[in-house]
């Protein structure tokens, strides 16, 4: 079955791909460097990572049935604390000064995540609505913090987390895929996994169950909100800089844009890390189509919307059993009007 | 809320479901009070009607969200739907089109927007939140595609109606859009609360279900609501055009969360079925003296309104959540 899941998203990302590679047959090249890797491929992996970040921590909240709009907000918050810590030493090439800064920055993001768990297992808050607290709030401090203007630090360590190459592959790869790697293990190889999808399917049921729900609710907020603060270090360090405006603008879309696509339910109970990672990787490189493609990148939105809404089609039974009722003839409801599928929206 | 009135509530103000609105009037109170000692000038008149002035437009959006909102839906589309209301304006007019028949396609277009995300949340049972979600690209990304630039508008008859005051008595001055937002807003409070449409959208948000198995047509309001919601926001994004006098597809970014905003601080319960439309108006219009007051400080800095905008909302959502762990 979790194959089945993650063929769509495959598939889509590989047509994605084979366009690409009709449009500019240089698309797959990749060429070494100074013992560096580059071309497009790399870039969109590169630049994915953050999103994949992003929506690796959205998954799992989605999969308890809940969502988390701050997320923008918490990239944003964790770029500001850092690039504000780090402006402020006095040698900001001195690591170990970096490294608190870091430190303080993924810390305060925990903290937030802490918050938005609290709100929504503790007082039973709505998730759209308690997290819609931190997203319009957030980006409010961000800007407190970097007193609405764009902080630029000039620091070489902080730089590594962004820019840096490790084995020939841009840092921000790997971290990605260290961090991905280490939550599907433990989440699979655990029963973590199982635990919150349980709370997703039925909250009251794994209650019932002995299962320790309000917990695991307050958990998978806390490693969204780290999830987003390290995708925020990562967007800051790549240009040296926080801009609490506009750091992670629209990223909770793309996150949880990402998190559909890859097959997990909105309505929760069921997840895929993998398919998440696909998701983001073909919105992604759906950005860099539209840059190659020449289509003004205004469309990309455009491009986006005809996407969720297929896709979200696709998922949905409800529409899948009208269009097997419409595939038969004698069926005893003809009377769905084709109009309603092509409803413009 | 049936629980309230299962459970028999000493009447009048004392009503657990009217206290949201009480503690957001106390507010607006406390805060416009607290201005006026402070700032003498903020006690003018002309300062209260700016504050409509300022937020016409908001009014009406946040009351096409606060029938979405009552049906237990969300509409995360209005903000777009505004921003391509005014550059359709400014498109169309420039194409030569006579401004009444630009008005007409331009809520003509917000309409069929809502009438069609409403179609897929209710009949292909799709969250609304992803619907508008996806609705809120199509609009922000079909206004993109049209200008990425400010347009300016001089087409006469915008011209007159943005630059007309309405004379008050007292030498008092409103627009001509605070008066359609005030038309707009009785005329919801009348559907809202008079007609059966309005019971509908109270029954679906009370329970979806149960508003089914009573044979109300469920189908058609809770496609009502967001047609109703993105007529509202192109009737929104008309009214910007005469404030600012330009189309521009970066209007009106965030403002669906200005306009949920407004909806939860004037004391409608977001998983449906309580509220009031005057209690919206009332949050629209705490976001405003907010919004005056933070100016009048002279910091303008933005991110104190949003700061302030979130803990309020924050204690709002707690306050709804103690009053319907009481009427338990």
């Amino acid at each position: 079955m979790s194959k089945y899941r993650l063929f769509w998203p495959a598939a889509a990302l590989i047509a994605l791909l084979l366009v690409n590679l009709a449009l500019s047959p240089s698309f797959f090249a990749i060429t070494v460097r100074d013992g560096h890797l580059y071309g497009t491929l790399i870039d969109i992996l590169r630049f994915g990572a953050p999103l994949v970040l992003v929506a690796l921590g959205m998954t799992l909240v989605v999969a308890t049935g809940g969502i988390d709009l701050s997320v923008g907000s918490v990239v944003a918050i964790g770029a500001a604390i850092a690039c504000a810590q780090i402006s402020t030493l006095p040698d900001q090439n001195a690591a170990g000064g970096v490294f608190g800064a870091l430190g303080i920055a993924l810390v305060l993001c925990l903290l937030l995540g802490l918050c938005n768990g609290f709100l929504v297992s503790v007082i039973g808050i709505q998730p759209i609505i308690a997290t819609l607290i931190l997203m319009v709030a957030g980006r409010g401090l961000a800007q407190l913090v970097t007193g609405g203007q764009i902080i630029t630090v000039d620091s070489d360590p902080f730089r590594v987390l962004g820019g840096g190459y490790w084995l020939g592959l841009p840092a921000p790869i790997l971290i990605a895929l260290g961090v991905v790697a280490a939550t599907a293990l433990v989440v699979r190889r655990s029963a973590l996994g199982l635990l919150v999808e349980s709370v997703g399917g039925n909250p009251e049921a794994s209650r019932l169950a002995g299962v320790r729900a309000r917990g695991l609710l307050v958990l998978v907020y806390v490693f969204c909100g780290l999830c987003a603060g390290l995708a925020g270090l990562m967007v800051s360090s790549n240009v040296s800089s926080a801009d609490g405006n506009n750091a992670g603008l629209w990223i909770e879309l793309d996150a949880i844009l990402a998190v559909v696509i890859g097959g997990t339910l909105l309505s929760g109970g069921r997840f895929s890390l993998g398919g998440t990672v696909l998701g983001a990787l073909l919105i992604q490189t759906l950005s860099t189509t539209v840059y190659t493609v020449g289509v003004p990148p205004e469309s990309t939105l455009l491009v986006k919307a005809l996407v969720v809404t297929v896709v979200c089609l696709v998922q949905s039974p409800a529409f899948r059993a009208k269009l097997r009722r419409r595939r038969k003839p004698p069926a005893p409801a003809p009377a769905e009007p084709a109009a309603k599928v092509e409803v413009p929206a | 809320m049936s629980t309230v009135t299962a459970t028999p509530v000493r009447g009048g103000w004392r009503q657990a479901r009217y206290l949201p609105i009480a503690a957001s009037l106390a507010l607006l109170i406390v805060a416009y009070g607290f201005g006026a000692t402070r700032y003498p000038a903020f006690g003018d008149g002309q300062v209260v009607l700016n504050i409509l002035i300022d937020n016409a437009f908001l009014l009406v959006v946040a009351a096409g969200m606060t029938f979405v909102i009552l049906t237990g839906g969300i509409d995360l589309s209005v903000g777009s739907v505004v921003a391509l209301s005014t550059v359709l304006c400014a498109e169309l007019l420039r194409a030569g089109l006579p401004a009444p028949v630009v008005m007409l396609a331009v809520l003509a277009v917000g309409g069929v927007l809502g009438l069609g995300m409403g179609s897929i949340i209710h009949y292909f049972e799709i969250q609304p939140f992803i619907v508008t979600l996806a609705g809120m690209f199509l609009a922000r990304g079909l206004s993109y595609t049209l200008s990425t630039e400010s347009v300016s508008l001089d087409d006469p008859l915008f011209v007159a109606i943005a630059q007309t005051p309405v004379e008050l008595p007292g030498g008092l001055r409103v627009s001509i859009s605070v008066l359609i937002a005030v038309a707009v807003l009785l005329v919801a409070g009348y559907v809202l609360h008079y007609t059966r449409l309005g019971r509908t959208v109270y029954a679906i948000g009370g329970s979806n279900r149960s508003a089914l198995l009573m044979g109300l047509p469920v189908a058609r309001t809770r496609v009502g609501v967001y047609t109703i919601s993105g007529f509202c926001s192109a009737l929104g994004g008309i009214l910007l055009t005469f404030y600012t006098l330009s189309g521009n597809s970066l209007h009106a970014v965030g403002m669906e969360l200005d306009a949920i905003a407004a909806v939860v601080i004037g004391g409608t319960i977001l998983t449906g079925g309580s509220g009031y439309l005057a209690g919206t108006v009332l949050g629209v219009v705490v976001l405003g003296v907010i919004q005056t007051l933070i100016t009048f400080e002279g910091t303008l800095s933005s991110w104190w309104t949003k700061i302030v905008i979130g803990a309020l909302l924050l204690v709002f959502i707690l306050l709804q959540r103690l009053i319907a762990g009481r009427a338990r």
